[in-house]
């Protein structure tokens, strides 16, 4: 080895870059990769999470501002303008009883956020419950998933069609219906996260050292939760947007007085080949809305687990 | 400058091999400016840390790196045809029948849902045109060659029956099938018992004389490189820092990088005086390869780095015969012109 | 393998034993009294009585679920309240339609989806890729009836290359029975289409990073070879999975394609039934399509062997 050691005092002087061969420069074969920061740069790089929650607000707004967008009183009844094609006084035209349809879809938005809202949030809510009681209390454990076994094999459309051929229509019991359907699919997500962390050395450690089930639940149970848990709801609520206009749609869901988008299609059935506009406008609110709804979904499981990307 | 060596063209030669990935921070240049050349028969290990872009030349040799995100330039002259410059469909024709590879995870790199059999049939059948009969007699034979006991039974059973030395002799089965010229080999033992790692490699060798083929090891064991090839480059940070026979390289390390490594092997007998016993660490990490380095791409962890280090990248230049290095301070030894 | 198939078959026992508990109780779980709530609005209480006793409210929970089991087992799935006839009659009279459309949806929607998950995962990142994923999430977001006019408008009454409406049964010719079918299937087809692109997607792009496809390729087998054989048998079962599961939303999506199209198979039956209250024939259709969920996915539980040689039971 010694040589090619390296002997400061054989060298007269210090190299310099003269006395040496330098390599030749190699090329660029790629161009360079900018990378953004800050909040365009978050949008940039999610652009489904901008796309979809940007239509989101858009939506929301038009709900919130429906009275003050030109729009009518959406029951308002005028025998004498039935079905009038869309024109300038009646942007969207008017349905059988003369009603706005315009006016009739912006309200409509109304029933399909709340409904959408409420059943993403009952349905965490009681699965979270469920899912936690499932994955703690073990001799709970295989009664309440045979329950939820048992509930999920009934398509959850069926199971809410059922629910409400029961119950006088209103939108409280939509929303009822819808949730009880889709409690299931959330409590078996959590139970999962929940038995996977079990499993985990540092909640391990937590049970050995005898800290309470409630602090684990709150300190390594929740945290872990609340990214698929997020996702799970944005993709319920997207699903119980449909559901409220297909249950509307088929006469069993929200009441035919209330303007919902399932409401306005049903009642333009009759009419759909010579009058396509009066279900051409609201399935378009509708689709585009869970549409905007299923990207913000799309765009936080990418962003809160780019593993889980991967799936599905 | 390295294909001085032999008087015919080599089997294969690497010149100026650029490969490069696209990722969302940076262009990472997992391989910049490599060159170097195998000649028929030979075995060469390309030794060096995990990340030094070793496993990524052997990927651009076969052309095996998607592109996008990764990008190929320089030139790979395979008997002297560019394999950069051919359709997919010569390059097809190419991989598995005259250039063949064995990887480093024995226990993933088969196809756990298709038998052995199927597998190495698979490549007749591409390369050789046999038929499935044919295919599996010649499986059965092969399986023979590698040492697998019962291989009539063992040709109809699935990758997960096998233990991990056998599923490492099916690959070499599958490698040597349609007698390739080159065989790449990445990191062949790493993943087996070291009682296994011996016999795989006596297997290796044995098999290379009766095939005739060449080698390319890729390793990151300078036992292994010690006990197999016969010429040494020794890769860093996506570059080729040094290249020597083997004993030569053993002998006269003349790359500090090198030296480090080579610090970092246990010597036999050593641990008797008890100084000598821990492995020599090389301080520091492998620098990012997302940034360009202006320097030499070791400066950052030599122990005798100056200035001049940090500011010109050193060329690769002989140090003795057949023996170059990438150091500005490693000495030349006086050569025959 | 017999043995685990049979602990599968028994299995699925339990699941479906809770099913019919909660169809049964569906009747009780609601507020009110059952029978006021079917004889709906109008009805005089002469009426409510007559449904209290067809229903035999007036016995214990219990007994009544007990009998009702019973009757089941027995191929008795009860009388419908609005045409008196018995409800498995109802059922076996409008089976054919629905049967045909999710037969063929099934099958147009997996030899389409299969194959476009697998391009997107081969040309990830690509515009094609991109296509696919819109296409996918379009899928979920356009409700299938909104497809469904869309494309009875367009293929129907603009183009009138197709029927706009109704069934033609199996036994009058393949042809109109087919022609009828086309745009059902396509519009019930999108959100299972969605779905089985959106899974073999993802199962191939993690399969196709594995290192027995680099080893595929290092032999030199084609794209096609690696594709097909090398990486989608290695997907099979997460793919076949979904596609069991999947079918829930066939079963959902038929009802309401059902009312679009204008097919009386079990989803208009069922529409009409909740419309006239009538209970009988809402348990009978659910606990059917309840029943034929669980028995396809027990089915494609038993088929996992097939595709993974590492699955032994």
């Amino acid at each position: 080895m010694s040589t090619s050691t390296i002997q400061p005092g054989t060298l007269h002087r210090p190299l310099t870059a003269g006395d040496v061969a330098a390599a030749a420069p190699l090329p660029d074969i790629l161009p360079p990769v900018r990378a953004r920061r800050g909040l365009i740069g978050f949008l940039r790089r999610n652009p489904t999470i901008a796309i979809g929650g940007g239509l989101m607000l858009l939506i929301i707004a038009v709900a919130i501002l429906a009275p003050l967008l030109w729009t009518v009183d959406p029951t308002a009844l005028a025998p004498a303008r039935r079905t009038r094609e869309p024109s300038a006084m009646y942007w969207f035209g008017t349905d059988m009883l003369g009603r706005d349809v315009y006016s009739r879809v912006l309200y409509g938005a109304r029933v399909s956020l709340i409904v959408g809202f409420a059943v993403a949030f009952f349905s965490s809510v009681i699965g979270l419950t469920i899912g936690l009681v499932s994955g703690f209390v073990r001799w709970a454990d295989a009664i309440v998933m045979r329950v939820m076994d048992g509930i999920m094999s009934i398509p959850s459309i069926l199971l809410a069609i059922a629910l409400m051929a029961l119950t006088r229509g209103s939108v409280g019991n939509v929303i009822l219906a819808i949730t009880i359907a889709e409690v299931p699919r959330v409590s078996r997500l959590v139970r999962g996260v929940v038995l996977s962390l079990r499993e985990q050395p540092y909640v391990d450690a937590a049970v050995a050292s005898g800290t309470t089930t409630p602090r684990i639940i709150l300190r390594h149970i929740l945290p872990n939760t609340l990214a698929p848990l997020t996702v799970q709801a944005t993709y319920i609520c997207a699903s119980a947007m449909i559901a409220e206009s297909i249950l509307s749609f088929i006469g069993a869901g929200t009441p035919p007085i209330i303007p919902s988008w399932g409401n306005i299609m049903a009642e333009g059935r009759a009419l759909w080949q010579v009058k396509p506009y009066i279900v051409f406008f609201p399935a378009v609110f509708l689709s585009l809305t869970v549409l905007a709804v299923n990207l913000l979904g799309d765009g936080l499981r990418d962003w809160l687990d780019p593993r889980m990307a991967k799936k599905v | 400058m390295s294909s001085s060596t032999g008087a015919e063209a080599p089997l294969l030669d690497v010149r100026n091999l650029q490969t490069h990935f696209r990722t969302p921070d940076g262009v990472n240049r997992a391989v910049d400016g490599l060159s170097f050349h195998v000649n028929a028969g030979e075995t060469v290990a390309i030794v060096g840390e995990s990340g030094c872009g070793k496993s990524v030349t052997s990927m651009s040799i076969l052309r095996l790196i998607p592109e996008p995100p990764g990008k190929i330039a320089g030139e790979i002259l395979f008997q002297g045809k560019d394999l950069l410059k051919l359709s997919d469909k010569e390059m097809r024709a190419i991989r598995g029948n005259d250039v063949s590879m064995i990887f480093q995870e024995p226990m993933t790199s088969l196809n756990p849902v298709l038998t052995v059999g199927r597998q190495i049939g698979e490549t007749l059948r591409l390369h050789q045109g046999l038929s499935g009969a044919q295919a599996e007699a010649k499986s059965i034979e092969m399986l023979k060659l590698v040492g697998i006991p019962a291989p009539e039974r063992r040709v109809r059973e699935y990758p997960h029956q096998l233990s991990g030395g056998m599923r490492q002799r099916v690959m070499i089965a599958m490698a040597l099938a349609c007698n390739p010229k080159l065989l790449i080999a990445d990191e062949p033992t790493t993943a087996l018992d070291v009682t296994i790692q011996a016999q795989i490699l006596d297997l290796m060798r044995d098999l290379k004389h009766r095939v005739g083929a060449a080698i390319v090891l890729i390793t990151h064991d300078l036992g292994v490189v010690a006990e197999v090839a016969e010429r040494v480059i020794v890769m860093y940070a996506g570059r080729k820092v040094e290249e020597a026979p083997v004993r030569e390289l053993f002998s006269d390390p003349k790359h500090p990088y090198t030296q480090g490594l080579l610090g970092a092997v246990p010597k036999l007998g050593s641990s008797l005086t008890g100084e000598e016993t821990r492995l020599a660490e090389i301080p520091g990490l492998v620098p990012s390869l997302k940034t360009r380095i202006d320097g030499c791409v070791f400066a950052g962890r030599c122990p005798k780095v100056t200035d001049l280090c940090r500011a010109v990248a050193p060329a690769l230049e002989p140090k003795a015969p057949r023996h170059t290095a990438a150091c500005h301070y490693a000495e030349k030894e006086l050569m025959a012109a | 393998m017999f043995a685990y198939a049979l602990r599968r078959i028994v299995a699925t026992i339990p699941v479906m034993a809770v099913v019919a508990l909660f169809v049964f109780s569906l009747l009780y779980i609601s507020p009110g009294d059952p029978a006021a709530v079917i004889a709906g609005d109008q009805a005089t209480p002469a009426d409510v009585e007559r449904i209290r006793a067809s229903l035999g409210l007036d016995r214990p929970y219990l007994v009544r679920f007990g009998d009702w089991v019973w009757q089941i087992v027995h191929g008795d799935l009860g009388t419908s309240i609005f045409t008196n006839l018995p409800v498995s009659t109802m059922i076996a009279q409008r089976i054919e339609p629905t049967l045909s459309l999710m037969v063929i949806t099934l099958i147009l929607a997996v030899c389409i989806a299969v194959p476009m998950g697998v391009v997107a995962a081969w040309k990830q990142g690509t515009w094609i890729d991109r296509a696919v994923m819109a296409f996918a999430v379009l899928g979920f977001s356009v409700p299938v009836f909104v497809v469904g006019y869309l494309l009875a408008y367009v293929f129907a009454l603009e183009l009138d290359w197709l029927p706009v409406q109704g069934y033609t049964p199996f036994a009058r010719g393949i042809g109109p029975w087919f022609q009828n079918l086309i745009l059902p299937a396509v519009a019930l087809g999108g959100v299972y289409i969605a779905l089985i692109a959106r899974i073999t997607r993802a199962t191939m792009l993690e399969v196709l990073q594995q290192d027995y496809i680099r080893t595929a390729r290092a032999k030199g087998v084609g794209q096609r070879g690696i594709l097909f054989l090398h990486a989608l048998k290695n997907a099979a079962v997460p793919i076949v999975t979904v596609i069991g599961i999947g079918v829930a939303l066939l079963i959902g999506g038929a009802v309401v394609t059902e009312s679009v199209f204008a097919i009386p198979g079990l989803g208009r039956l069922t529409v009409d039934a909740i419309l006239r209250r009538d209970y009988p024939v809402i348990q009978g259709v659910i606990l059917l399509f309840s029943f034929t969920y669980v028995l396809v996915n027990l089915v494609i539980d038993l088929l996992y062997t097939l595709f993974d040689p590492r699955i032994r039971y």
